[in-house]
C-alpha cells in the first residue's frame, strides 16, 4: 500500500509567491519582446522584418510591439540575424481591451475572494489549454486565491476563452455566455483569442473572441504563462493593476527586464 | 487476387521490392523509383485501387498511412495512398482524377481499411469526391450548418472568405443505433467544467452501462492546411508549430524535413542531435501531462499534484534549456534557431536525474494503490487485431502490442545512432497504455542523457539554404504516434498544398473501440487513458 499522505508531506509548499511577491523562479516565464528606443534604422527595419505576423512595428525611431500579435515564434530574439528585441522577462501581461473602460471590464470587489470560472477552449492549439490547467497545480494552485472552476456557466462570473473563435465553436460559444448571470466577464488568453494568431480571421475561424463576445480583459501570449493568465483573473477583480496592449518605445518595461 | 499472393509466396530469394512490383503488377501498374529507391510508386486507374490495397495490406503486411489529394488544376486531382513497412521502401500508390466523374471505389471495407475510413470522409467532405460503397459520408469535419456543395479544399475557394452558414434543419437528430427499453442518448461537451479542450460525445446508455460511444470532433477545425496554402514556408512553419501546441516540436520537426526532403538539404550532425533531444524533451513532457491526467481522471489526489509537480518542472527546464516551454520557435528548415549552451547542457543533465527517480517512484506507487488499478484494469480495451486493423499508432498501439515506431522504422535526426527501447504491453487496457507512457518517459531520459554524452561540435544550421519547389513527406514519431506531414512547394516558392496526418487523427478514429460496453464512471478514466489532444486531431 502506498503511502501517499506521507508523500504528499514530504514533498512540502512549493507555492508560487506571487501575487503577494513577484516570482522569479527560473522557466517561468518564456518573455516576450518589449518596445525600445533602437539606435539605427536598420536595427528597427530588421526587426520589423523578421516578424512575421506583423506584432513589431516602427514608431519614433523605436520599435512598438502589439502584444496581441505577437505569437512567440522567437525570432526576433535570434542574435545571428540581427539585433535581438530588449526581452521583457515578466509576466503580468493581462491588459484591458481596446475601448473597454476599466472601471467596466472590473468586478466588484465582492469577487475578489470567490470567482467562478467557466473555461471553453475555442479551437486553441491547446498549448493556452495545458497553461491554464496548471494553474491547478501545486506550483500556481488558483484557489488559495478564491478562483473556482465551475460545472456550469449558470454559476460562472467569468468566461475563460482560448482560441480565435473556430466556425463550429461559435455556436456554444455564444450559447454558454448567454446562459451566464449578470455580472459577468471575458477573460481572453492567448495571441490566438486576442487577434486569430496565425490561424484568424480565415473562412474556418473568427479572428479573435471579441468579434463574438464583448471581451473585457486579454491576456497576450502564445501560450501565455499560468502566472499571466492569474494577472488576467487578478485584474479582473481589482486586484492588480493591468499591463498596456501595445508597449510603445517611451514607456518603460514593468519588472525586471 | 490469387495470382498476386502466389507472387508474394513464390518469390525468388533476393527479389528486391521493386522487382517484385514489376513482375506482379507491371501489365497494369506503372511502377517507378523515386528518391533513391527509398519511394515505391505505383500508378493505376481508380478502378485497381482496391485489389492494390489488398494486396499491400493483407499479403505484404503494410501499414497505411496517409491519403494525400493535390488539386493540381481546377477540377483535376491527383490521389496519392501512402504505404509503410519495416525494412521496405515507401509505397506511393497514385491515379489522376477528374471532376465530372470524381468517383474513387472506398476501401473501408477491405483488409486494414478502416485506417483509410476517415481519410476518405475527410476528402468528400472537404474536396467534394465521392468515395464509392462507404458506409458513413456526409457531415464529419464541417459541421451541420455549413452549406453542402461548398469544399473548402477546392482551389476554387478562397481561404481568407468568411465562413459561409445555412439554417440549422430543426428535425436534425444525432445518428443513434442501440434500440432497447429505457435506451436514451447522453450528450456530454463540447464545453466541459474543466479545462478541457472542445469535443462532444454521444454516450448511448441503458440506465448506467454505456453501449457504445459516438465522438464528434472537429469542433475546432481552423483550416490549418488550407490558410497554409500560398504562404511562404517559414510562415506555413508557424502553422505547423501551432496547430497542436502540446506536441509542436515533432511537428514543427516533420514540416522541416519535408522542406529538407524536398530541397535535397543536409542537416549537421549537431542539429540532428539536438533535434532528437528537443523531441524527447517534448515526448516527456507530453506523457507526463498524460500521466496527470489519468491520476486525475480516477481522483487520486496527491498522486495528481505529485505528477502535476514533474509536468511543470519539466516546462520550466524546457523553457530554461529551449527559451520557451512548448518548444515554439525551435526547429526551422535546414536545422536549429538556437543552440544548447554547455551551461544547459549541465544543467539539463543534472534535473533530469531527479525527475528520472520521482517519475519511477510515482510508478512505484501507483502499482500499490489497488484502488487506483481497479479503475484502469481490463477498462477502455483495444485488442492487437483491432489496433492493427484501424492502422493505430503511437503509445495507444503499442500498449495493444503493435510495436510499430517511425524513429526504429525510418531513423531521423539523431535515432540511429541513439539506443533506445521501444516498450510494448499486450493486454491493451487503460492500465497497459499508463505502463507504456510511463516506460517510454523512461526511456526519453535516456535518450537525452544519452545524445548529451555525446553532442557532437559544429554548426546547428546548414548553410546556405534555399527553398526549391517540389513534394515530399516528412515523417515523424510524435509523442501521441506517427505524424506525416506531405509538403508541395510550387514554382513561387510558397506552400502549393499541405496535408498533415497527425497521430490523434489516427487515434480518435479508434477511439470508439475502448468506449464500448462500459460502466458509465469509466468514461473519464477511458478519455484520459488515451491522453489525445484534439486540437492535434481537428487541424
Amino acid at each position: 500500500m502506498a503511502n501517499w499522505v506521507l508523500q504528499g508531506l514530504r514533498t512540502g509548499i512549493k507555492t508560487s509567491s506571487y501575487p503577494k511577491r513577484p516570482d522569479s523562479s527560473p522557466g517561468i516565464s518564456p518573455g516576450r519582446p518589449s518596445s525600445a528606443e533602437l539606435g539605427s534604422r536598420a536595427e528597427v527595419e530588421g526587426l520589423v522584418q523578421r516578424c512575421p505576423t506583423g506584432a513589431i512595428l516602427a514608431q519614433n525611431g523605436g520599435v512598438a510591439v502589439e502584444h496581441g500579435r505577437c505569437v512567440h515564434c522567437m525570432r526576433c530574439s535570434q542574435t545571428n540575424e540581427g539585433a535581438a528585441a530588449p526581452w521583457d522577462q515578466n509576466y503580468e501581461w493581462a491588459a484591458d481591451a481596446p475601448d473597454i473602460p476599466a472601471v467596466v471590464s472590473r468586478l466588484e470587489r465582492e469577487f475578489g475572494r470567490s470567482l467562478h470560472i467557466r473555461f471553453l477552449d475555442a479551437g486553441a492549439c491547446s498549448a493556452c489549454v495545458s497553461e491554464a490547467r496548471q494553474l491547478n497545480n501545486p506550483y500556481y494552485n488558483m484557489h488559495r486565491l478564491g478562483f473556482f472552476m465551475t460545472p456550469t456557466p449558470r454559476n460562472a462570473d467569468v468566461l475563460l476563452v482560448s482560441g480565435p473563435v473556430s466556425d463550429a465553436m461559435r455556436l456554444p460559444l455564444r450559447k454558454t455566455y448567454d446562459a451566464m448571470p449578470e455580472p459577468k466577464r471575458v477573460l481572453a488568453i492567448g495571441a490566438c483569442a486576442i487577434s486569430g494568431g496565425v490561424f484568424g480571421p480565415s473562412f474556418a475561424a473568427a479572428g479573435g473572441v471579441s468579434e463574438a463576445l464583448p471581451v473585457d480583459v486579454m491576456v497576450p501570449g502564445c501560450p501565455p504563462p499560468p502566472l499571466a493568465i492569474l494577472h488576467g483573473l487578478l485584474v479582473l477583480v481589482g486586484r492588480k493593476p493591468a499591463a498596456k496592449l501595445v508597449s510603445l518605445p517611451s514607456d518603460k518595461v514593468i519588472g525586471q527586464s | 487476387m490469387v495470382m498476386l499472393e502466389q507472387a508474394v509466396e513464390h518469390r525468388p530469394e533476393g527479389e528486391s521490392f521493386f522487382d517484385l512490383c514489376r513482375r506482379t503488377l507491371d501489365r497494369r501498374v506503372l511502377v517507378s523509383q523515386a528518391a533513391e529507391a527509398r519511394i515505391c510508386r505505383l500508378s493505376c486507374s481508380p478502378r485497381e485501387l482496391p485489389e492494390i490495397w489488398q494486396w499491400l495490406t493483407r499479403y505484404l503486411d503494410f501499414s497505411f498511412a496517409t491519403l494525400v489529394v493535390d488539386e493540381i488544376a481546377d477540377g483535376r486531382w491527383s490521389f496519392s495512398y501512402l504505404f509503410y513497412r519495416e525494412s521496405s521502401p515507401w509505397v506511393y500508390l497514385e491515379f489522376p482524377l477528374e471532376a465530372p466523374h470524381a468517383v474513387v471505389p472506398s476501401v473501408v471495407g477491405l483488409h486494414k481499411g478502416p485506417a483509410a475510413d476517415w481519410h476518405e470522409r475527410e476528402v468528400e467532405d472537404l474536396f467534394g469526391v465521392t468515395f464509392e460503397a462507404h458506409p458513413r459520408l456526409g457531415e464529419f469535419i464541417l459541421h451541420e450548418d455549413w452549406p453542402e456543395g461548398v469544399n473548402p479544399m477546392r482551389r476554387s475557394f478562397d481561404a481568407r472568405h468568411p465562413p459561409v452558414h445555412r439554417d440549422p434543419d430543426p428535425s436534425w437528430q444525432p445518428p443513434t443505433v442501440v434500440e432497447a427499453v429505457g435506451a436514451f442518448a447522453m450528450p456530454i461537451g463540447p464545453v466541459f467544467s474543466d479545462f478541457a479542450e472542445s469535443a462532444h460525445f454521444l454516450l448511448e446508455t441503458v440506465g448506467e452501462d454505456v453501449i457504445r460511444t459516438i465522438p464528434r470532433l472537429f469542433y475546432k477545425y481552423r483550416g490549418v492546411e488550407k490558410i497554409a496554402e500560398r504562404q511562404p514556408v517559414d510562415r506555413a512553419l508557424l502553422l505547423a508549430e501551432r496547430f497542436s501546441g502540446t506536441s509542436a516540436f515533432a511537428h514543427g520537426l516533420a514540416f522541416c524535413q519535408a522542406v529538407e526532403n524536398i530541397s535535397g538539404v543536409e542537416v549537421p550532425p549537431r542539429a540532428r542531435a539536438l533535434r532528437s533531444l528537443f523531441a524527447e524533451l517534448e515526448r516527456l513532457r507530453h506523457h507526463t501531462a498524460v500521466i496527470t491526467g489519468i491520476c486525475n481522471s480516477t481522483a487520486l489526489a496527491i498522486a495528481t499534484s505529485q505528477a502535476a509537480l514533474i509536468e511543470e518542472e519539466l516546462l520550466r527546464l524546457t523553457c530554461e534549456v529551449a527559451g520557451h516551454r512548448y518548444l515554439f520557435g525551435l526547429v526551422r528548415p535546414g536545422g536549429l534557431y538556437r543552440d544548447l549552451s554547455e551551461q544547459m547542457q549541465e544543467r539539463l543533465e543534472k534535473a533530469l536525474d531527479g525527475i528520472a527517480a520521482r517519475l519511477d517512484q510515482l510508478h512505484a506507487s501507483l502499482r500499490y494503490s489497488s484502488s487506483f488499478l481497479d479503475r484502469l484494469e481490463e477498462v477502455g480495451i483495444i485488442s492487437t487485431e483491432r489496433a492493427r486493423s484501424y492502422g493505430l499508432v503511437g503509445p495507444i498501439a503499442r500498449a495493444s502490442g503493435v510495436p510499430s515506431d517511425l524513429r526504429k522504422l525510418f531513423p531521423y535526426a539523431a535515432y540511429e545512432s541513439v539506443d533506445f527501447e521501444v516498450p510494448t504491453a499486450e493486454e491493451g487496457d487503460g492500465y497497459a497504455r499508463l505502463r507504456v507512457f510511463f516506460f517510454e518517459a523512461q526511456q526519453s531520459v535516456f535518450t537525452v542523457q544519452a545524445i548529451l554524452s555525446a553532442l557532437p561540435p559544429g554548426a546547428i544550421s546548414a548553410a546556405g539554404f534555399t527553398v526549391r519547389p517540389g513534394a515530399a513527406l516528412g515523417a515523424v514519431e510524435a509523442p501521441q504516434g506517427a505524424a506525416f506531414h506531405w509538403l508541395r512547394i510550387g514554382d513561387d516558392g510558397t506552400v502549393a498544398r499541405y496535408r498533415t496526418t497527425s497521430p490523434a487523427f489516427t487515434n480518435w478514429h479508434g477511439f470508439h473501440l475502448a468506449a464500448e460496453n462500459f460502466a458509465f464512471q469509466d468514461f473519464p478514466i477511458i478519455l484520459a487513458s488515451f491522453g489525445l489532444s484534439n486540437a492535434e486531431c481537428d487541424r
